[in-house]
C-alpha cells in the first residue's frame, strides 16, 4: 500500500543533509511552509542553498533559517522587503551568496527542472545586468537569453488538502510556486490542513498529482499573517 | 497658468486608455490607483503575477485573508469568474503575450522605449527585481506612469537610460503629471499635455527630443 502521510514535520525533514538545495514555496506569506522550515531549523542541516521568491519575512520560517546561519546561498527574485532584516544583515556581512533571478525566469527554471528540460531561451532580462555573460540568440527577429533549470534535493511546500498518494490542492494565492517546486525536487514534502481519503479529491481539480510528492504532513490550520508590507 | 495632474488624475487618464474586455496587470505603486478609475461599465480583468486573474479590490477591514494577496503582498478579493494558477502559468500569461496591457512605474524611460524601473544602480543597495523584467516585455502594450521629473528636477524621459535597464524598447506610452507621451519608431511624441502646458514647456522638462502629435 502506498502511504505518503508522515506524522510530523520533524520526521519529514529528518534526512535533509548539509549542503542540500532546498526549495521553499510561498510568495509573501501565502504558501510559506513555515512549519517545515521550523522543523528544518531544529534538524540542524547547514550550508543550504535555498530557492524561494523572497528571502524571509519577519523573524519566522525562512527568516529564522537565515538568522540561524544555515543558509549559504539563496536563489530568489525579490530579497529586499520592509521586513527582510535577517537577509539584509547576512547579505551585507558577506555571509550569504545571492543569485537574483527575474520572477518569471525563476518559475520557469524550476518548471524546466521538473519537466526534464535542459534550458530555454526567454526574452525576459535580455539586454539587462541580469543576463550578463549568458548565451543569447535571435529567434524570429526577437532576442532571447538562455536560462538553465534549477533542480533541488528537497522542496518544502504548503498545500490545502492531500491524500495518501500525495495528490494536492492549494488555497487561493498560496498555490504560487508549490506545483512547480514539487516537480523540480527529488523529495517533495507538502504540509496540508486536511488529509482526505483516497478518491475524495475531485480528480478534475487535483492541482499537483501525487507522482510529484513524496511526503504529506497534516498540520493544524492557522491564519496566514501579513508579511512583506508596511503594517 | 500651468497645473500638474494629480496621481488620481494620472490614474484616471490611464484608465481611459484601457478598453472594455482588456486583461491588465497593474504594477506595484502608482499604477495600482488605476483600478479605482476603471468604472463599472467596463469589464476589465486584472491579473496579478502571484497567480490571480479577476482580482477585485481590497476587502473591508477585518476581512483580510493573507492567502489571497496581490503582487504587492496586500490583501485583495476575487471577482466572480476569477481564477488561481501557479507561478509558471502566471508568467506564461505575460511572456506568452496573453496580457493586453501592463502599467508600470519607472525611474526612467528612453526615447527608444527602454525602461529602467528596478534598480538605481547604487552600489550599496540590495538588488531586488521581482517580476519587473517579465512584466516589461510581457504584455501586448506596456504603459508607464511616473512623475515627469525627479524630486531634484531632472528629466525622467531621456535619450538613454542611465539607470540599469529593466527591458529594451518595451514602453508604448508614458503618462506623467504634465503629459501623455507616445514612444514611436521616430521618437517621443507628445499626445496630450496638462492644462496650460504646450510642446515647448513639456520639452523643457524632457531629456529627449519631443515631437508634436501629427494630428494636433
Amino acid at each position: 500500500m502506498i502511504d505518503k502521510i508522515v506524522a510530523s514535520c520533524e520526521v519529514a525533514v529528518a534526512d535533509v543533509p548539509d549542503g542540500a538545495t532546498v526549495m521553499i514555496g510561498g510568495f509573501g506569506t501565502a504558501g510559506l511552509p513555515n512549519e517545515l522550515t521550523e522543523a528544518l531549523i531544529a534538524q540542524g542541516a547547514e550550508g543550504l542553498t535555498i530557492v524561494n521568491n523572497n528571502a524571509g519575512n519577519g523573524d519566522a520560517g525562512l527568516a529564522a533559517l537565515i538568522a540561524a546561519g544555515r543558509v549559504r546561498k539563496i536563489i530568489c527574485s525579490f530579497p529586499r522587503q520592509v521586513d527582510s532584516h535577517h537577509f539584509d544583515r547576512e547579505y551585507r556581512a558577506g555571509r550569504l551568496e545571492l543569485e537574483l533571478v527575474p520572477q518569471g525566469n525563476l518559475a520557469e527554471r524550476i518548471r524546466a527542472a521538473g519537466a526534464g528540460i535542459g534550458g530555454f531561451f526567454t526574452p525576459t532580462g535580455y539586454g539587462t545586468e541580469l543576463a550578463k555573460g549568458k548565451e543569447t540568440r535571435e529567434i524570429d527577429g526577437r532576442m532571447y537569453v538562455f536560462e538553465t533549470p534549477i533542480h533541488a534535493d528537497y522542496a518544502l511546500i504548503k498545500a490545502e488538502r492531500g491524500d495518501r498518494w500525495g495528490n494536492l490542492t492549494y488555497r487561493m494565492t498560496a498555490r504560487n510556486f508549490g506545483p512547480v517546486m514539487a516537480m523540480a525536487a527529488k523529495v517533495t514534502i507538502a504540509t496540508v490542513h486536511e488529509v482526505v481519503p483516497l478518491g475524495a479529491l475531485d480528480p478534475e481539480a487535483i492541482v499537483t498529482p501525487g507522482i510529484f510528492v513524496q511526503h504529506v504532513v497534516p498540520i493544524a490550520r492557522s491564519a496566514t499573517g501579513a508579511g512583506g508590507i508596511r503594517p | 497658468m500651468t497645473a500638474r495632474w494629480t496621481k488620481g488624475q494620472m490614474a484616471a487618464r490611464v484608465a481611459r486608455d484601457i478598453p472594455d474586455g482588456a486583461v491588465v496587470n497593474l504594477g506595484i505603486g502608482m499604477p495600482t490607483l488605476v483600478a479605482n478609475h476603471l468604472g463599472a461599465e467596463r469589464e476589465v480583468i486584472l491579473h496579478s503575477e502571484n497567480g490571480v486573474l479577476g482580482m477585485g479590490p481590497a476587502p473591508p477591514a477585518g476581512q483580510e485573508d493573507y492567502d489571497l494577496i496581490n503582487a504587492g503582498k496586500g490583501p485583495v478579493t476575487l471577482r466572480p469568474g476569477g481564477a488561481f494558477f501557479h507561478h509558471a502559468d502566471s508568467f506564461a500569461m505575460m511572456r506568452g503575450g496573453h496580457l493586453d496591457i501592463c502599467v508600470l512605474g519607472a525611474f526612467q524611460v528612453a526615447a527608444n522605449g527602454d525602461l529602467a524601473n528596478w534598480s538605481t544602480g547604487a552600489l550599496d543597495a540590495i538588488p531586488a527585481v521581482g517580476g519587473a523584467m517579465d512584466l516589461a516585455i510581457g504584455a501586448k502594450r506596456t504603459f508607464v506612469m511616473m512623475e515627469h521629473t525627479t524630486k531634484t528636477g531632472e528629466a525622467r524621459l531621456v535619450e538613454r537610460c542611465s539607470y540599469p535597464l529593466t527591458g529594451l524598447g518595451c514602453v508604448a506610452r508614458v503618462y506623467t503629471d504634465i503629459a501623455v507621451v507616445d514612444v514611436t519608431p521616430s521618437g517621443l511624441v507628445l499626445a496630450e499635455a496638462a492644462p496650460g502646458w504646450d510642446l515647448a514647456a513639456v520639452q523643457a522638462l524632457t531629456g529627449a527630443r519631443l515631437m508634436a502629435c501629427p494630428s494636433r
